[in-house]
């Protein structure tokens, strides 16, 4: 019994890690009032980059930086024409999801002659504690980056309500007239929170390759960008909301897990639904409306009335 | 233009502006001495906010130059505005509804203790100091949304006092107070001179620069016109110099002849959002041919008032009757169909779909109907037609904006359109709710006739709005709200100005 | 603004130049790659155009592109971000195929049965995500994300049941073939109707070579119809109303709650019913397992937004879609660039797309002799 709980929560959190970085991301853009649809595709390069990163080096943690590099470089062009071209948003961000995995795909054929995924990495990013336990606490011997995701929440929880700049990125994402009469720079805050989201979107997918899976391969990020999107609007834009609503999604993939492989005779789609249903269910009991920061998508003009 | 000398406190020589080919600021001229009021009078859109958004440096000027206090100085944003202690109130408030009172005071400019974190004791304490200096009375941990639009002028002005401005721009200050709170910001202006500030009033209002200024500047499409003293001048003067010819300033009309009572409020009882009442027990009777206005602040219960007979939101308890028909809590559908028009007070929000064309607009409550649908199908001449006819009768500006969206048109000519379709759909009752709102002068005058032409062919009218003056010039009945209830009626011509300012305060009238 | 200001403010004249330009880049990715980047453009070109063949199957992959675009497209113009366009086609594939299965009536029932149970299984299935955005407020693409893994997950549960599963394959069984839509589909297969077609080289290049089949034409009177229905009617007034500014539209009276419902409803079933014509009009006729979604509903949404939203501009954007896609495998063949790549090249489209509505502003600063005027 025991050994099934610590499992559940092993395989939730080591689910719900790559969601997290990603969330945090969404979470900070659409504060700062700018729509990044684009994580899929800012994840799937940090993955392939992250792998390669490690593989070549040898070093996971010089893999996961690399991978949070990419996915800033990423979203400075989404920035670039979102805040500077004020082009539209959304196009921007869907444009991002169609190149990021192609290039990814691209990339890692022509550097590792063709084919589709990268070499195994012989050093992944290590458990918290180290790789001796067994058993039922076994389960709970996490990878480091779970560690870091909750750190990062903490810390972005913080910045956005205890400190001036959170408070410079909050009123930039609901009221930019407002933060530009005071003086607030409106560009280079949404510059910066947008660059922000791409790096912890590309950790978010370094956090797949090199320690969950330990490759780059074509199916490491299918989807996982919508989720950490939806994890967004559940958690009501909130880190709190959507660290729990990551947690959420984790879990319920943990108990699919756990029931697919034991006495019950659900058939393993209708159990694959089960994360994706409980979430609609939640939503309609519980959450209901919820309304993204006033000037989130919307490209600030000077003067505009 | 006078002499550059530290006597003044802010002084702009030769300032042009253009957006592309239109001029908004030709070689403009401003002197404001320190230790004086000093009132910016001009029509919408004469370029008095462009004017202070130059000095505020939320724009650069093509030409000219800026001295503060004898100094000349270039300033390329609000953060140099306000290092040389210009702070800026402005029309449309700049504040997040979201945060409280201290932390949109301090944004931008917050204390910290190490590491980014906002010190919010200091902050409320050296808030509290100037509260007290200057009799702002504010509540600094209520959020914005929750608070009344004069606590949020308040807190506006102590934005810039908090960063120690020295000269004080306010836009439009008192479009939303009454006589009494008019009063109070007087003495807080007084207080601030007194200390050696500067204040620029921005306004188009000739009684309150009578009231309050020392001197007065008049702009006239980016242009200087004047400045006087304002002591020796009379509001005629004014308009006169504002407009550049005469100006009729009060509304002219007929004694009403009011006929059987067609719009009826019993023991209204309507909630807020926070579910407490905020409609309480309240009572109406509109006439046929009788124009009826309610004075009274913003935030007495006429927004709840209003979405309740428009059935956007739920009546607690009580009747709204129309030639008799009960029409609370039914829907937006059926109060039009049971002939009530209302000119809405946002004209943005619920008067106009902006990406719609003029033409799309003009139905936007009859498209189903025939001529302009049969069958389900949209007839697009018979629209096009009935908003040329629109546009003709009520002086839409430019005549051929038919195709055009409506985003493309000036506020006053867009208030224009809405208030020509809703009249187009001869109702029983025609409410308005604050139809002057961000209007000059003309327009102003246009609208005041149109509704007593209105009453004058048999309909009710039911005007609703915070200019005191606009509520007692045109109504033929006025209802005084205050706590979301009729304190007292009067017919026109019975009672004065400050009777009805300290009924809207809650106060009691003469008996 | 002086004439070529106005025409670089075209929406047509905008897409191309974004198309344009995302092959320049497509180009220099190319040369960094190694690759020819002439050899592989004109590669790509052949690979559309250089055969009746060729054309034809453009036509046939861009079908179901250009009405998911419409149907998305529609849910745009009510102000609705349909992002679960993918399993709105997911599941009219599933409806189509089981009701396929299930009954064999002639075809003039049995086509219209099948189209239509894959119009209103998407028309349900999109109701639902707009049903919950008005009644509860929740968020559309929240709950379409949702949506679209519990249909692809459903799809599968479909495809596994011993009823409808293939032995020793990962897929169904095939629809009947009374359901086909595909052009003269039982008669080209005898050998009457292959010794008639072998005499012209078109017909054998299009009819007997490829899925030729109805989905174009009714792609291209959904279009007309969705355009009437947007811009020439009482309900397309009230559905765009909402969209542009519910309030306003709320206080004139109309139902927004029900428009809203009403918009996915009609977006759901446009993507259900592209679903059950592709089901119908190409091989081979069933529903496999997936194990990551197709990217039909997102191709979809790529193609609406290239369109700028507008349903015939759907039209033009699908077949450029198509053309990339199916053109794309030919260069891959002769050059060895892969597939890839394409998305890639699209992707660059897209984001152009987005970046083009700044050209003529961008135009108009420099014609004035680079004098800037605001900072």
């Amino acid at each position: 019994m025991i050994s099934n709980i610590t499992l559940f929560i092993g395989i939730m959190l080591m689910y719900s890690t790559p969601l997290v970085f990603a969330a945090l991301g969404g979470v900070i853009t659409e504060r700062a009032g700018v729509t990044n649809l684009g994580i899929e595709g800012m994840m799937s390069l940090g993955a392939f980059v992250g792998a390669a990163a490690a593989y070549s080096t040898g070093n996971p943690w010089i893999g996961f930086a690399a991978a949070g590099l990419v996915g800033g470089v990423v979203a400075f062009f989404h920035a670039f024409a979102s805040i500077t071209c004020r082009a539209d948003q959304t196009i921007s961000g869907i444009a991002i999801n169609m190149i990021g995995p192609g290039l990814a795909l691209f990339l890692c054929r022509l550097m590792y002659d063709g084919a589709t995924m990268t070499h195994p990495i012989t050093n992944k990013i290590p458990k918290i504690f180290g790789s001796t336990l067994k058993g039922a606490l076994g389960n709970l011997n996490v990878d480091v980056t779970v560690v870091i995701a909750l750190i990062f929440a903490i810390l972005i929880w913080f910045l956005l309500y205890k400190t001036k700049w959170g408070l410079h990125i909050r009123a930039v994402g609901e009221h930019p007239a407002a933060a530009d009469t005071m003086g607030i720079n409106v560009f280079r805050t949404r510059y910066v929170c947008t660059v922000a989201s791409g790096v912890l979107a590309g950790f978010g997918g370094g956090a797949m390759t090199l320690a969950i899976i330990s490759q780059f391969n074509p199916t490491a990020i299918s989807g996982q960008g919508f989720i950490a999107l939806a994890a967004v609007i559940f958690g009501k834009w909130t880190p709190h909301g959507a660290y729990g609503a990551c947690l959420l999604f984790g879990g319920a993939q943990a108990l699919t897990v756990i029931l697919g492989g034991g006495a019950f005779a659900i058939p393993s789609e209708i159990l694959a639904m089960l994360p994706y249903v409980l979430t609609i269910v939640i939503l309609i009991l519980f959450v209901g409306r919820s309304a993204a920061p006033k000037a989130s998508g919307v490209p600030y003009e000077k003067g505009a009335r | 233009m006078a002499n550059v000398s530290s006597e003044y406190a802010v002084q702009m020589h030769g300032i042009t502006k253009r957006f592309g080919s239109f001029y908004a600021l030709e070689n403009m001229d401003l002197d404001v001495k320190r230790g004086t009021i000093h009132s910016l009078l001009g029509e919408n859109g004469a370029g008095k906010s462009t004017l202070m958004n130059v000095l505020y440096g939320l724009y650069q000027a093509d030409e000219g130059e800026i001295f503060v206090n004898g100094k000349k100085v270039d300033i390329k944003n609000p953060n140099v505005a306000i290092a040389n202690g210009i702070g800026m109130v402005h029309q449309h408030f700049m504040l997040v509804d979201d945060f409280t009172v201290t932390q949109n005071i301090i944004l931008g400019n917050e204390t910290t203790s190490g590491l980014g974190v906002v010190d919010m004791k200091k902050a409320r304490q050296q808030i509290l100091e100037i509260v007290e200096k200057y009799g702002l009375e504010v509540d600094p941990d209520a959020r914005v949304s929750d608070i009344s639009v004069g606590m949020q002028q308040r807190v506006e002005i102590l934005k810039t006092l908090y960063r120690g401005a020295e000269l004080l721009i306010l836009d439009e200050p008192t479009a939303v107070l009454t006589p009494q709170e008019i009063e109070e910001l007087l003495t807080i202006m007084r207080n601030l001179i007194n200390d050696g500030k500067a204040i620029i009033i921005i306004t188009h209002k000739l009684k309150e620069i009578k009231a309050s200024s020392d001197t007065c500047t008049i702009i006239r499409r980016g242009k200087y016109i004047d400045t006087i003293g304002v002591e020796h001048v009379t509001e005629n003067e004014l308009a006169t110099l504002m407009v550049g010819h005469e100006v009729k300033l009060v509304v002219d009309k007929e004694p009403a002849k009011p006929g059987e009572v067609v719009f009826e409020i019993k023991n209204l009882i309507v909630k807020d959002d926070r579910k407490l009442d905020v409609v309480k027990d309240f009572n109406l009777q509109v006439r046929k041919g009788e124009i009826v206005g309610i004075a009274g602040i913003d935030g007495n219960g006429q927004k709840e008032l209003m979405e309740a007979i428009n059935c956007l939101r739920p009546a607690a308890g009580g009747e709204i009757l129309v030639n008799g028909k009960p029409i609370a809590n039914t829907t937006p559908r059926k109060v039009i169909d049971n002939g009530v028009s209302t000119i809405p007070e946002d004209r943005h929000k619920r008067g106009l779909v902006l990406d719609y064309t003029v033409n799309e607009n003009a139905v936007l409550e009859r498209y189903r109907e025939a001529p302009f649908s049969k069958n389900g199908i949209l007839n697009r001449k018979e629209i096009e037609n009935f908003t040329k006819e629109l546009i003709e009768e009520f002086d839409v500006r430019p005549d051929d904006c038919g195709p055009k969206r409506a985003a493309g048109l000036s506020g006053g000519n867009q208030q224009k359109v809405i208030i020509g379709r809703e009249i187009a759909m001869d109702p029983d009752v025609l409410i308005a709710v604050q139809p002057t709102r961000g209007l000059d002068v003309g327009a102003i005058e246009t609208v005041h006739k149109t509704l007593i032409r209105e009453r004058d062919k048999g309909k009710a009218v039911l005007l609703i709005s915070f200019e005191l003056d606009e509520v007692m010039d045109v109504s033929d009945t006025i209802a005084v709200i205050y706590d979301g209830h009729i304190q007292d009626v009067f017919k026109q011509g019975t009672v004065d100005e400050s009777t009805i300012g300290l009924l809207m305060a809650g106060g009691k009238g003469n008996e | 603004m002086n004439k070529a200001e106005y025409i670089l403010r075209k929406p047509f004249v905008k897409t191309l130049i974004a198309i344009v330009l995302g092959f320049l880049v497509a180009g220099i990715i190319l040369v960094i790659a190694g690759y020819p980047p002439i050899e592989s453009l004109k590669a790509l070109f052949d690979g559309v155009f250089s055969s009746s063949k060729h054309l034809s199957n453009v036509i046939i992959k861009s079908t179901p592109l250009i009405m998911i675009g419409i149907g998305v497209a529609f849910a745009f113009k009510t102000g609705l971000f349909n992002i679960g366009a993918e399993g709105q086609f997911i599941i009219g594939c599933a409806a189509a195929v089981v009701v396929g299965i299930e009954c064999d009536f002639h075809p003039v029932i049995q086509i219209p049965l099948v189209l239509l149970a894959g119009a209103v299984a998407g028309g349900l299935y999109g109701g639902f995500i707009g049903l919950l955005k008005a009644r509860f407020g929740i968020h559309e693409v929240l709950t379409s994300i949702m949506m679209n893994w519990i249909a692809l997950y459903f799809s599968n549960w479909v495809c596994n049941l011993d009823r409808y599963h293939k032995p020793d394959t990962l897929g169904t069984y095939t629809v009947n073939k009374s359901g086909y839509t595909k052009v003269l589909s039982e008669w080209k297969m005898t050998s009457e109707g292959k010794e008639t077609l072998l005499e012209s080289e078109f017909l054998t290049n299009t009819l007997l070579k490829t899925d030729v089949n109805i989905g174009i034409i009714v792609a291209i009177i959904l279009a007309a119809i969705v355009s009437f229905l947007l811009f020439r009617t009482a309900k397309g007034y009230e559905l765009r109303a909402v969209g542009f500014n519910k309030f306003a539209a709320e206080f004139a009276g109309i139902n927004v709650n029900k428009n809203i419902l009403h918009s996915m409803l009609i977006s759901g079933a446009i993507c259900g019913l592209a679903a059950a014509l592709y089901i119908t009009g190409n091989s081979p006729h069933s529903i496999a397992t997936l194990s990551a979604f197709e990217n039909y509903g997102f191709n979809g949404l790529s193609v609406c937004l290239i369109a700028a939203s507008s349903p015939i501009g759907c039209i033009f954007a699908g077949l450029l879609f198509g053309g990339l896609i199916y053109g794309g495998q030919s260069m891959q063949y002769a050059v060895g660039a892969p597939s890839e790549l394409i998305n890639i090249v699209i992707g660059i489209i897209v984001f152009f797309v987005a970046l083009t509505h700044v050209i003529p502003i961008l135009f108009a600063k420099f014609s004035k002799g680079g004098k800037k005027h605001d900072k």
